[in-house]
């Protein structure tokens, strides 16, 4: 089974990133020239961009009449320099809710890893982008950390909410974002390694209960508190903080975990908050 | 599903909300609308499981539709499906029934093409997009849509099979995975060959002429 943890190892022996370790094993594997790689992943970026644009000045609703709006409230608040945790975490929080909201209104999203976790990336990374000014090039290099890291949570775990619970899903959407965060911060490939850790960590045990089974409640507005963790993971691996658990192992007790969560909890829409007086209320309505 | 990539992970580019109960649906209507092999132009689709119960509130019944229709996942028009169905003159209506122990994300296609064919065709959505064909007119078949697919209707004889593959390997064409399952001994079974390379036409032509075969259906891969 593969490991990150061999990644980092290789791109501190090559002294390269860990994107560029990444894109190595994907020109190998995928039999495609690095070329051919950047720009099937900028046609990823470009429909991110445009989802969160979308999502930001959009007026839409979702099919259950449950979402949407959210984004352009943060947004408006943001522009008028009003944020209470300033401009980064404000400009994630409302890029996440944007694109998450375009998806439960049937827009159009890229799944980052799931469709239900497609806002925390794009959130993340774009915000970031805009911040430190990066360019498009590092950007695209970022996202293939990210791919990489989901590569390893999907062959030793899972990325599924039906297997894992949303702790597989937004969690590790959580964990990509972190470590990803960390290489456009000027990270080292192990600090992104303690950054997906500390991420992953953070997120362990969150169940999959959507209400009416649905897209919608608590996922997007997770998306958006999902984003911040990212970030917050990212400032303390670039502050040299490290995980006293590695990254793998976060990953192995993930899995884990998933196998020990009860199917009512697995997006069945049969416990937690889907079943509440409000949440069965709701999805009497809607059936 | 094979390795997994960058882009398994980044991707795939879609319309919401759901890659199972959206993504996966078109897919399920596409690769029913090939297996018809022709335009479908009337129908019903059966829902089971989750798809029944959830399916109304992520846009299964219009991601199924448009999967009919011949969209893409990404197809911004999808939740406008029905409506370009009606507007084209095509009829499809929906049921819900328990269809026994499958993947909860299940439907059933009784579709009829526009130059009168006839198909019945079982599919489940396995998570993140990825489907799988489980029958098709009642033959028990496992179809992932990620080879070019040949689904051939065949007479339960000896050599049967060895003609085909004969003729697969002339044309340089190599098999990947191979099924071969019946009614009853002697009667009509159903062959399915996933292959490595894509089948042209002129192999299909001479396949088509072969004894004991009665039906030959190439479906491309998905994507």
């Amino acid at each position: 089974m593969r490991a990150y943890e061999d990644w980092v190892i290789e791109a501190e022996t090559k002294g390269l990133k860990i994107s560029e370790v990444i894109l190595q094993n994907q020109m190998e594997e995928l039999e495609q020239s690095e070329q051919a790689l950047f720009q099937r992943m900028s046609k990823n970026l470009k429909v991110m961009r445009e989802s969160v644009a979308a999502g930001l000045s959009g007026e839409r609703r979702s099919l259950s009449g449950l979402v949407g709006g959210d984004a352009a409230k943060v947004e408006g608040r943001r522009k008028k320099g009003e944020s209470l945790v300033g401009e980064l975490m404000s400009g994630a929080i409302a890029r996440a809710l944007a694109v998450a909201e375009v998806n439960a209104c049937m827009g159009k999203i890229v799944a980052a890893p799931t469709a239900g976790s497609c806002g925390v990336l794009p959130a993340v990374l774009l915000t970031v982008e805009e911040v430190l000014k990066v360019s498009e090039h590092e950007l695209l290099l970022a996202f293939f950390t990210a791919a990489g890291l989901g590569m390893i949570i999907a062959e030793r775990a899972n990325v599924s909410g039906a297997e894992g619970g949303c702790q597989a899903e937004i969690g590790s959407a959580v964990a990509m974002a972190a470590a990803a965060a960390v290489e456009l911060g000027g990270g080292s490939p192990r600090a992104t390694a303690e950054a997906a850790a500390i991420a992953m960590k953070s997120m362990l045990g969150l169940v999959c209960d959507p209400v009416a089974g649905l897209v919608e409640v608590p996922c997007v507005k997770r998306n958006a508190t999902g984003a911040s963790i990212a970030l917050a993971a990212a400032e303390m691996a670039l502050s040299g903080v490290r995980s006293a658990i590695p990254i793998d192992e976060v990953i192995d007790a993930m899995g884990e975990i998933g196998k020990q969560m009860p199917c009512a909890l697995k997006e069945t829409a049969q416990g937690g908050l889907a079943m509440t007086l409000t949440g069965r209320r709701i999805q009497a309505e809607l059936l | 599903m094979g390795k997994r990539n960058v882009f398994d992970l980044i991707g795939p580019i879609m319309v919401g909300p759901s890659s199972s109960h959206t993504a996966g649906a078109v897919r399920l209507g596409t690769m029913a609308r090939r297996i018809l092999g022709e335009e479908p132009v009337r129908g019903t689709i059966i829902l089971h499981g989750s798809f029944a119960t959830t399916g109304k509130g992520h846009g299964t019944n219009l991601a199924l539709v448009a999967g009919l229709l011949g969209m893409e996942p990404d197809d911004e028009r999808i939740p406008e499906a029905p409506k370009i169905a009606k507007e084209r003159g095509l009829n499809f209506t929906f049921e819900t029934a328990d269809l026994g122990d499958i993947h909860p994300n299940s439907v059933k296609f009784d579709l009829f093409g526009r130059n009168g064919c006839h198909v019945e065709v079982l599919g489940s959505s396995i998570g993140g997009g990825s489907i799988v064909i489980r029958e098709i007119n009642g033959f028990q078949v496992d179809i992932k849509g990620d080879y070019p697919t040949l689904v051939i209707l065949q007479q339960d004889l000896p050599g049967v099979v060895a003609q085909v593959t004969f003729l697969l390997a002339t044309a340089q064409i190599n098999i990947a995975h191979m099924r071969v399952a019946r009614e009853k001994k002697g009667a009509q079974a159903l062959m399915v060959l996933e292959t490595d390379q894509k089948i042209d036409e002129a192999v299909l032509g001479l396949m088509r002429k072969l004894p004991k075969i009665y039906q030959v259906l190439a479906i491309e891969s998905l994507e």
